[in-house]
Parts: structure tokens; sequence; C-alpha cells
């Protein structure tokens, strides 16, 4: 691997035009990288899932090198109809398009900040690996004041040409003083056997509201890793929806620094997984002041062979007193084969707070069942009903209503 | 009220904190295969006891100590240490406690534990374990009777072989981790206890650990066999001297229970704590596992955690029988700078195999706290249930409680539940109490308690009281 990965690397440094100090950023990434490679079960955040493994099994070869010098064309037909959007477009990891067509011009700045490494508290290989590899990032700053009035949605999509490839993207996005934003992320895949490679880095000043939106629907044969990195200032709201289900591997990761008093941050997520699916949600939320709240509610169902891991932990640090940080975790396992693994974790070093966690995994209840067929209905409209009643509790807990129905058609849910 | 004071002020300090003036025969310092060679002759053990000690040690050798827990420790150095310490008058065993060295008999006087059996009225048998050497052992001709065997482990390797032979190592192997395995190849002396077919041990077996020579380790071995139908209820207790050195105690205990037994084991763990400033102390790297290998077979596992600078240990259940169930309470109290990683692995295998997880963290001072679990299900083990509760109690913002469990789940059939809460004690019970005219150390005595309450029901009565009483102890001076 590691002679793939200077190669394209070398080449990458050709084809693209890049300053001499993000070509020093990257060298020093990638060193970084092959020291480490790619993260393995000896490491304790990556024991449910041996990404080394993974990408072996699913994957096998990866190749590093995308070309980015050419343009792709955009597909118009991937774009979601019935919801006026603001969009990004990314495919094969290239930013092809930028468009903010709804919102004020002078109230949205777009910088190139190729030229800053991307350092997180909580670090692995993988930022390296995209530290090195990124061909441009982009920093979205949205000024003082504004609120944006239709969502960002920002696809990801590939086009069949490529086979085996590593793609790295990163975004910055900056909210200043009572900004608001909406983000979706959706994936959709004409590629199989890529392993893809997002960070995003949030940074919510004074009374900011970011809510984001994690869709993968679509079947696919892809492994994805996601990291978001979500800095929250005082009064600041974050809200994180994951709808997990399509990738053959998909791995997300929130760490969240609350910093400022009365910050909060909501995390709420879907697994929805069928035949050898394995997917992961873990999540860091740091309470480093007093008075800031967290909630997460993570639902699995779980079918055929699929594996689901929730790794959940709460940090309070001794400052911050007057702490209410809550999780929870269910699972239905509907198969023999299928398996979920938990680890809720609390990490307390303020005595005046309030923090629980709980998690809880089995069978659909049967008692249940027998009332529902008691009722009229046949076994396997009892077991939808029940399944689909489950999961609505974490959509019904989406704040805003325009996504909730869209998410909702997606699942196909029915109220 | 003055009375209750009294004795307060009496048990304030450590009380078992003496240390015993007695000449001792100890093994050269350091760790070779010279130094259990040593301790095996001295035991008189068959050749093949030795050899398991060597098998151990050989793998000990490829091992690296771990580094994951939550408390730090600064390294030991495994060659500075003696692997055998045993009092002069041990050399050769006393046949009975009236050839007894006085000093030992003492000695356990002091520490509220008088050997001479007719002093004993409560129907305790003990097997008293000084150092690297078991002193003494009660009411063993009562327990012949009814076939039951307990005695000091050196002693069941020349008299059972064949039990030690067939169970010692079957549930922790002598390939398992790096204390353990230490263990394995330098264990000095613990307790044996086979408890024969449809029997019900008709009194509460116990074992008294005491640490007393400096700069020495203590490996002690426990093995407790449960035949088809039996029971026991089995109390372990431990105290050591105030050193200003850090002491390791890493012993192993296995209990095995076939068809249909059932073993409980309590633990009042008491070792010394070390200073107000964190000087000295015991660290209490303990293995101990349990392995229901019968079915419809029972293990319980109950523990009271006050004492020791660095507690570490996860007392484990692993169910292989079908319907076999395995139980966990327990409650740990740090104070000072005392560390505590502790919890357990509950490991389902068999049909229809249930557990039960309670248990309640109280952190005080500046200490810090993890409960750290494992509650894995196979997927074999069709229609299993785990219930896990872990409540942690802050008291100041200088310590920490940390919850950390490890929940897999592999069987449709199954249910797991785990809940975790964390939280202080609340304002609104505390003025409650102090309104009906409780002081406020008082309030929050009798609030613990209630804490703790689901745990201490689990104890045998004699130890309920002293638990109840050592809880009250170990927060003394953390309120207000």
């Amino acid at each position: 691997m590691k002679e793939q990965l200077q190669k394209d690397f070398e080449n990458i440094i050709k084809n693209l035009n890049l300053s001499q100090k993000d070509i020093e950023i990257k060298k020093f990434s990638l060193e970084n990288f092959i020291e480490k490679g790619f993260p393995n079960r000896k490491e304790e955040d990556w024991r449910f899932s041996d990404l080394n493994q993974i990408i072996k099994k699913n994957i096998g070869e990866l190749s590093f090198y995308c070309d980015y010098t050419s343009t792709n064309k955009v597909d118009t037909s991937v774009f979601v109809d019935g919801l006026e959007h603001n969009k990004i477009v990314f495919i094969n990891g290239r930013i092809e398009k930028i468009d903010f067509y709804y919102e004020k011009k002078n109230q949205i700045e777009i910088i190139d900040q190729s030229e800053t490494i991307n350092r997180f508290s909580n670090n692995n290989s993988l930022s390296d690996l995209n530290n090195a590899f990124t061909s441009k990032c982009f920093k979205i700053l949205v000024k003082k004041g504004y609120k944006l009035s239709k969502p960002l949605i920002i696809y990801h999509t590939f086009n069949s040409k490529i086979w085996s490839k590593n793609i790295n993207l990163r975004l910055d996005f900056e909210l200043n003083e009572d900004s608001s934003i909406r983000v979706i992320d959706l994936f959709n895949e004409a590629s199989e056997k890529n392993f893809l490679n997002i960070f995003y880095n949030f940074d919510l000043k004074e009374n900011a509201i970011l809510k984001n939106y994690k869709v993968d629907k679509l079947e696919n044969k892809n492994v994805k890793y996601s990291f978001n990195n979500v800095e929250q200032d005082k009064n600041s709201i974050s809200e994180t929806f994951i709808l997990s289900s399509g990738s053959d591997f998909f791995k997300n990761e929130i760490n969240c620094n609350l910093n400022g008093k009365y910050a909060s941050a909501f995390v709420n997520g879907i697994f929805s997984l069928k035949n050898d699916k394995h997917h992961e949600i873990r999540t860091i939320i740091n309470h480093l002041t007093d008075n800031t709240k967290s909630y997460q509610l993570i639902k699995s169902v779980l079918e055929q062979s699929s594996k689901a891991v929730y790794q959940g932990k709460i940090f309070v640090d001794s400052q911050a007193q007057k702490t209410d940080g809550y999780q929870l975790s269910k699972a239905i396992l509907l198969n023999k084969e299928s398996e979920f693994n938990a680890k809720p974790e609390l990490e307390i070093y303020a005595d005046d707070v309030k923090c629980s966690h709980g998690s809880a995994s089995g069978s659909l209840n049967e008692d249940s069942i027998f009332y529902l067929m008691s009722r009229g209905l046949n076994y396997q409209q009892s077991r939808e009903l029940l399944i689909n009643g489950f999961l609505l509790d974490v959509v019904e807990k989406i704040t805003d209503s325009e996504i909730k129905n869209l998410v909702k058609n997606m699942i196909g849910i029915k109220e | 009220m003055d009375n209750r004071q009294k004795e307060i002020d009496n048990l304030k300090d450590y009380k078992y904190g003496f240390s015993t003036d007695i000449e001792n025969i100890k093994a050269p310092k350091g760790l070779n295969e010279e130094v259990i060679k040593f301790i095996s002759k001295i035991k008189k053990e068959p050749e093949w006891m030795l050899n398991f000690r060597l098998k151990a040690f050989e793998r000990f050798k490829l091992l690296k100590e771990p580094s994951w827990q939550k408390p730090k420790y600064p390294k030991i150095d495994y060659q500075d240490l003696y692997y055998y310490s045993a009092p002069k008058s041990m050399k050769n065993k006393p046949k009975s406690l009236d050839e007894l060295d006085p000093k030992l008999l003492e000695t356990y006087k002091k520490l509220g534990i008088p050997l001479q059996e007719q002093a004993r009225l409560n129907g305790i048998a003990v097997d008293a374990v000084f150092d690297s050497v078991s002193v003494a052992t009660t009411f063993r001709e009562e327990l012949t009777k009814h076939g039951i065997i307990f005695c000091p482990i050196s002693e069941a390797i020349q008299k059972h072989p064949d039990l030690v032979k067939k169970y010692l190592g079957s549930v922790i192997p002598t390939t398992d981790h790096f204390f353990a395995t230490l263990n394995s190849a330098v264990f000095t002396d613990g307790s044996f206890a086979y408890i024969p077919e449809g029997v019900r041990c008709p009194m509460e077996l116990s074992t008294y650990f005491r640490i007393n020579a400096s700069n020495t380790g203590q490996f002690e071995r426990t093995l407790i066999i449960a035949d088809k139908g039996s029971y026991v209820s089995y109390l372990e207790g431990c105290t050591a001297p105030m050193r200003d050195e850090n002491q390791l105690h890493a012993a192993n205990v296995e209990l095995v229970a076939l068809d249909d037994a059932e073993i409980k084991y309590s633990t009042v763990q008491n070792w010394y704590p070390g200073d107000k400033d964190g000087k000295g102390g015991i660290y209490n790297f303990v293995t101990k596992r349990g392995l229901c290998k019968g079915k419809n077979s029972k293990i319980s596992w109950t523990q009271v955690e006050t004492g020791s600078a660095i507690t570490w240990k996860y007392p484990s259940c692993i169910l292989k029988g079908d319907n076999s169930v395995g139980e966990f309470y327990s409650i740990a109290i740090t104070n000072n700078f005392q560390k505590a990683d502790t919890g357990t692995k509950m490991i389902h295998l068999g049909k229809n195999t249930k557990s039960k997880i309670i248990s309640k963290g109280i952190s005080a001072g500046n200490s810090d706290m993890t409960y750290r679990g494992l509650v894995d299900i196979s997927s074999k083990a069709h229609n299993s249930n785990n219930y896990t509760q872990c409540d942690s109690l802050l008291m100041g913002n200088k310590c920490g409680a940390h919850t950390v469990p490890y929940i897999r789940n592999k069987n449709s059939e199954s249910n797991i539940a785990h809940e975790a809460t964390t939280s202080k004690i609340s304002e609104e019970q505390l003025h409650y109490c102090q309104q009906r005219g409780l002081n406020p150390e008082e309030a929050v005595g009798l609030i613990v308690n209630g804490f703790c309450k689901e745990v201490l029901q689990q104890l045998p009565m004699e130890f309920a009281v002293e638990a109840q009483k050592l809880v009250g102890i170990s927060l003394e001076g953390s309120v207000g």
C-alpha cells in the first residue's frame, strides 16, 4: 500500500497546481498516515469495526489518485424534486458546483482554504489521509444574523467510471452570531467499492443554529467514513440526524464541543440494515462549561446478518456543573445472524449533573404482535407496523418539518 | 448517640493499620525460575504443580503489562518484590490451633477474628491467610462430617491432587492475562473448597487475607468447586498494615458450579487505601472468574470495595450450562486519592441463561471511579436475558465517576437492558433529613445506605452489618 500511496501522491502533486505551503502540509500528513495506516481493531475506537479488514474484504487494493483536472458533467436528474434548495455538488470528490441561488449573495462567503491543516482533538489516521489527498477545501461562512431561507443539499455523487478508489473531501462551515443553516448530505452512487472519507468542521458562534441531516439510503457497495466536528459557543444549537442504511460499511463520527453556556447538542440516528452491512455511529459530546445540554437517541432495526455498533460518550468536565446529558440506544434484532454492539460511556468529573444512559436490544415484542394479530392484521403487517412506530420515534425528533417529510418519504414511513 | 460517635471516632482511622512484628522466611527477592522452584519446594508440591507454574512463567515472559485501564500507576518493578513470605513458626505447620504462634492469634484477635473455635459462636468456618501462607482453618471436623473439603490450597495440592489437577486453571488458564498468569506462576496460598454432590454447606465458609510483610506481593489462589446440586456461601475479607509503599495484591479466584449447584461469593475488601494524600496503599489487581459449567447452576458475586489505593477487578461469570444464572452486586466507594476500575463480565454461552448486574459507585474527595463491564450474548445463547443497572453518586467536583459498558448481542431471541445514571445527593433529600433532626453527616450516611441497599441486602447477615458501617466510615469527612 505504501508504494501505491506514494505513487498516487506524486501524481496529485504533479497535476494539481498547489502552493509550496500546501505541498508541505500534504507531505507531512501523508507521512503521518503511512506511519499509522488504516485504523484497526487494536485501537479502542475501532474495536467493533476493523476498517483495515473491512477495506481489504470489501474493496481489496485501493488507489488514491483521482483525476481532478477535468470537470465532470453534473447530472441534474439526481436533484431532489419538490424542495427548493441550495446545492453543493461533489462528483468523485471534486467540487463541481456551489450554488446559493436562493440566498442573499453578500451574506454568504465562500473561502478557499486549502492551505490549512485539519486538526481535531480526537484524531485518527483518517484525518491525515484526508489532509494529504483532498483537492480543494472550501469554507462556507454565513454572516452575522443571516438565516438561510432554504436548506443546503450536498450531493455526493460518483460517475460509474471509478472503482476501488479512495475519495477524500472536506468542508468547513462558520456560522456567525445569530445565523442558521440546514445542511442535508445526500449520497447518490452509480459506482461501487470506493472508500469515501469525509471531514466536516462546523464552527458555531453565539446563538447560531446548525441542523445537519445525513441520509445514506440508496443500496450501494461503498465503504464510508464521515467525521463531523462541531464547536459550539454560547446558546448555540446543533442538531444531527443520521439515517444509516445503504452502504456496505458506514461509520459516522460526531465530535461535539460545548464550549459556551447554554449550548445544546442533539444527535439522533437510525440504523436500518440488511444483508451483511456493518454500520457504526460514534458520538463524543464534551460538556466543557456549565449549563449545557445534550440528547442522543439511536434506534436500530437489523435484518439478516447485519451488524450495528453504537459508541456514545458523554464527557463532563469538572467545570461543567448543571450538565444535562442523556443517551438512549435501542435495537431490534430480527434475525439470528444479526448483531448489535453498544458502548455507551459516561466520563464525569462534576457532581451537580444529571447524566444517564440506557441501552436495550432484543427481539420484537411477541405480545405486541399477538395484540395486533388478534385485531385482524397478519404477521407481516403487524411486524411492519411495530417497526414503523419504533423508527418513527426518531424521525419525529427532526425539528424541521419540511425535512422531516422528506426523510419520511425516503424511508417509507407511514403515519 | 455518644456511643455511636465514639465508635466512629474509633474507626475513623484505618483500624487495621497495625503490623505484626514476626520473624519471616522469605524467598529471595526477584522473579525467576529459581524463586518459583523455591516456592514449590517449600510448599512440598508434586512435580505437576511445579510444571504448571513454570509453564505459566514461560508464558508470562511473553506478556506485556496492560495499560488500557483508567487508573494509572507507577511502573511496578517485578524484580524488586518478595514473592514468598511466611511467619517462621509456620515452617513446620502446627497441628492444632493451640500450637499456633500466639502472635498470630493475637493479630487475628485484633482484626476481630478470634481463631480459637470456642470463641466463635456464629458458625463461620475461617481459613486465615497471612502473607503467603494459610495459618489456620477452623471448623474442619464439622465440615468433614458432611464430606466438605475446606483447607488451604497448598494442602489440597498434596491431599486432593485429582480435584486440583482437574479444576485448577480450568476457569483462569495459565495463558490468561498478565496478572493472572503471574499469579499462576507464583501463587502461594489461598483456600480450596469442595462441596460434594447434593450437600448444602451448613455454615458460611470464609477466608481472611492479611498482608503483613513489607515489600511483598501477595498472590493467593482460591478454588471453589460446587458439585451437582450443592450450595455454598463463601465470604472473603482483607486488610493490610499502613505503609508508605504500594503493595501488590494479585489474586486469582476460580469458581466452578456443576449441574444445579449454587455458589455465593461475597467480598468485603478493606485493604489499606493509602493516607489522605494518596501515599501508600494496596494495588488490588485481582482476577475472579466463575464458570457455570452445569445446567441450572448459579454463581453470584457480591462485593463491597472500600479499600485499596487502586482496585482493578472484574469478577465474571461464564454462563456455559443451559439455564444458568450469573449475578453481580457491587458497591464501590472511593475517597481521598483512591481509584477504582471495577465491574463485571457476563458471558452467555448456554441457552436460557440469565444475568443481572447491580453496581453502585460512590466517589468523594479526589478519587476516581470507573464501572467497566461486558455483557456478551453469543449466537447460541438463545432466549437469554441480561439486566444491568449502574448508578454513580458524586460528592464534590474533584472526583470522577465513569461508566464504560460493552454490550454485545448476537442473538435475536435474547434481550439486554442497560441503565446508568450519575447524580449527586439532592438538596431536597438532605434538607428533609436535616429537618427531622439528623446532622448533615448522618443524613448523608442514611441516603448513601439507601442508595446501596439493593447490594447490602445480598450480603450474609454478619457481613452486612460490618459493610454498612464500613460504607459510613469510608465517606467520613467527605461532606460539607
